[in-house]
């Protein structure tokens, strides 16, 4: 359990007010915001690496904003370059160990179960330079669980990571999530990974927080530029994997089904482009596999392009020129077929 | 491979450079080789037995070793500390630092005889403590420390610079303290340019003239009172012999630098390669 009370970092250039957060034992917590938010700052101010102005941070009941980082009991992970260069992983792993003065005889299988927990006990002997990005993230992770904090802060992690290791690690996030049930507090500008891996999402914007909820809660009810942007920017729903055969996937998003490629299965996460959806009056005969009726609900004006909310339901939002709504004679309450390819849906 | 091959395309530009640079690599290495080939193997080796010139050598070596590492004692920390602090005037104190590489090296021995001279502050303080400080070793040591210290800080600065931060940061979260964090992290990430630093700190004290001269024409030593080498050179320079008396020991000197500079340069290479 973390709490932080009316916290204030001041950086000189850079201000982080009027924090307050409660944060449950075993959750798996986002804070989401643009560059430049104080993610970071935040994060680092909870690992104790910036003096704190104002307010304070308790962690399991225990006040800490005074305390030196050693003295926390939380680990850290950054998005690149983040293990020590001249150990072997071996000794990244086991170097909290050594430093909280753990005995001898305990290190080697604390850090043997950790890499097997990870599945990086083949990298053990591997030194830093010659890891992979994915794999160097498995390390610094390990390196920071072995010594059992209260909490893990996880700086942007996923963000450095190529597409394909990104959504692997991603699911791997999770499934440690699940078997340690330690805390996290993961900060992210992703929407994406917010919604897949947090319980609950904090938005932050210009050293503040915005916004505290649900993925859902602050998606259909965005309090932040930032958010309200992304909402528009992506349909997104929660749905369940049925009828998979070779790498196609029918998800049930509640009602309808819709055709993706995925190898996931079970509880996903779909987004879905607005520029990627076609309009029409008529069903569209073509290679596209997502083809449903909807009623139009809502047209916005944002100039050049007008974003035209289909309620099928569930809505779905979509993007299209002056000129197409012009020609299609498309007005609230009009019944229209919308249509997309099952390699537009990413899942995840 | 985006270098150009020069003998492909020998556009003037790279034709008039060519020779332009070959002229000032001509300048920088002739002297130096032809004294090393002016003599024998033979007369080097008995330059080398000569007391008066070994314990000369010793001299050199020994003060510039001992300036070296007490630099490192105090230079090292300051170097960690600008390069992880920003305060106020910053700029300014680095700008200090490297204030004795542009002095002239009379000058320096003259200030350092006004502050260690017997006579004033430090000088006055040492002797209650039994350490004389004019014509004896430490006058050396000084001196070398003085001249050469910035190429250590400067090195060592940049070497620390160029760890990240994030790496400490992590280090702290794991349970170190600053201390354990210096020792295990910071400082053997550094080490490279605190090594060449130091191999640097240590050549240029050992080719000290002027400062030294001042402050310490004849020291004890070991039961001898040697000078050190490039006053020795001088010496001899001025000496009946002359260029000729001079010269086997010029070429003894140049040697030592050599080895020391290719040193350097392993070292410095095998830093980038890791």
């Amino acid at each position: 359990m973390i709490a932080i009370k009316n916290l204030k970092v001041d950086l000189g250039d850079f201000l982080l007010r009027d924090i307050n957060l409660d944060i449950e034992q075993g959750e798996y917590f986002i804070v989401l915001g643009p560059t430049g938010a104080g993610k970071t700052v935040l994060l680092e101010a909870i690992a104790g690496l910036y003096p704190v102005v104002e307010g304070g941070i308790w962690i399991d009941g225990r006040e800490v904003t005074s305390l030196n980082p050693e003295k926390r009991g939380v680990g850290i992970v950054y998005q690149d370059q983040i293990l020590f260069p001249h150990l072997p992983v071996k000794e990244n792993i086991s170097f909290g160990l050594k430093a909280m003065k753990c005995p001898t005889r305990d290190i080697k299988p604390r850090v043997d179960s950790m890499a097997e927990v990870l599945g990086i006990t083949p990298l053990l002997g591997r030194s830093p330079p010659t890891l992979s990005g994915g794999e160097s993230q498995k390390v610094a992770l390990a390196r920071a669980l072995v010594t059992e904090p209260a909490v893990l802060l996880l700086d942007e992690p996923l963000s450095a990571l190529d597409p394909e290791t990104k959504e692997r690690m991603q699911r791997e996030l999770a499934e440690i999530h699940r078997r340690l049930k330690v805390t996290i507090i993961h900060v992210t500008h992703d929407f994406e990974e917010a919604v897949a891996l947090g319980h609950r999402v904090a938005v932050l914007n210009d050293g503040r927080i915005v916004q505290v909820g649900t993925p859902e809660d602050i998606l259909r009810q965005p309090n932040s530029e930032f958010i309200a942007r992304f909402a528009l920017s992506r349909n997104i729903f929660a749905g369940e994997v049925s009828d998979a055969g070779d790498g196609d996937a029918f998800i049930d998003i509640g009602g309808i089904k819709l055709m993706g490629i995925t190898e996931l299965r079970g509880r996903v996460h779909l987004s879905l482009r607005p520029e990627d959806i076609l309009i029409s009056r008529e069903p569209l005969q073509s290679t596209a596999r997502n083809s449903l009726e909807g009623t139009v609900t809502n047209i916005a004006d944002r100039g050049a392009v007008m974003y035209v909310t289909v309620s099928v339901p569930p809505d779905f939002i979509c993007l299209i020129t002056r000129q197409a709504l012009k020609e299609l004679d498309l007005r609230k309450g009009v019944k229209v077929w919308t249509t997309f390819k099952a390699s537009a849906v990413h899942i995840f | 491979m985006t270098r150009t091959r020069l003998w492909r395309k020998p556009d003037t530009l790279s034709l008039v450079f060519i020779v332009l640079g070959t002229l000032i690599l001509l300048f920088i290495l002739v002297p130096p080789l032809k004294t090393i080939f002016s003599s024998s193997a033979g007369t080097l080796w008995n330059t080398l037995l000569d007391e008066k010139v070994y314990s000369s050598i010793l001299l050199t070596i020994y003060a510039a070793l001992i300036a070296t590492l007490i630099g490192l004692l105090l230079g090292v920390p300051l170097a960690y500390v600008l390069a992880r602090h920003e305060f106020w005037g910053k700029r300014f104190l680095e700008g200090l630092i490297d204030v004795p590489i542009v002095m002239p090296h009379s000058a320096v021995g003259i200030a350092l005889l006004f502050v260690f001279g017997s006579n004033f502050l430090m000088g006055k303080f040492l002797n209650n403590a039994g350490i004389g400080f004019v014509d004896e070793v430490s006058a050396v040591v000084i001196a070398m420390m003085f001249v050469s210290v910035p190429f250590l800080i400067d090195s060592a600065r940049e070497g620390f610079q160029a760890v990240d931060v994030r790496l400490e940061k992590v280090a702290r979260t794991l349970g170190a303290s600053p201390w354990r964090s210096f020792f295990r992290v910071s400082l053997p990430l550094a080490w490279r340019s605190i090594l060449s630093g130091s191999v640097l700190m240590w050549a240029r004290g050992f080719s000290e003239f002027g400062a030294v001269y001042i402050v310490a024409g004849h020291v004890p030593f070991f039961g001898y009172r040697p000078v050190t080498a490039p006053i020795l050179v001088t010496e001899l320079f001025e000496s009946p012999g002359g260029l000729g008396a001079a010269q086997p020991l010029t070429a003894l000197l140049i040697l030592i630098c050599l080895i020391v500079f290719i040193a350097l340069r392993t070292v410095a290479y095998k830093g980038k390669k890791a």
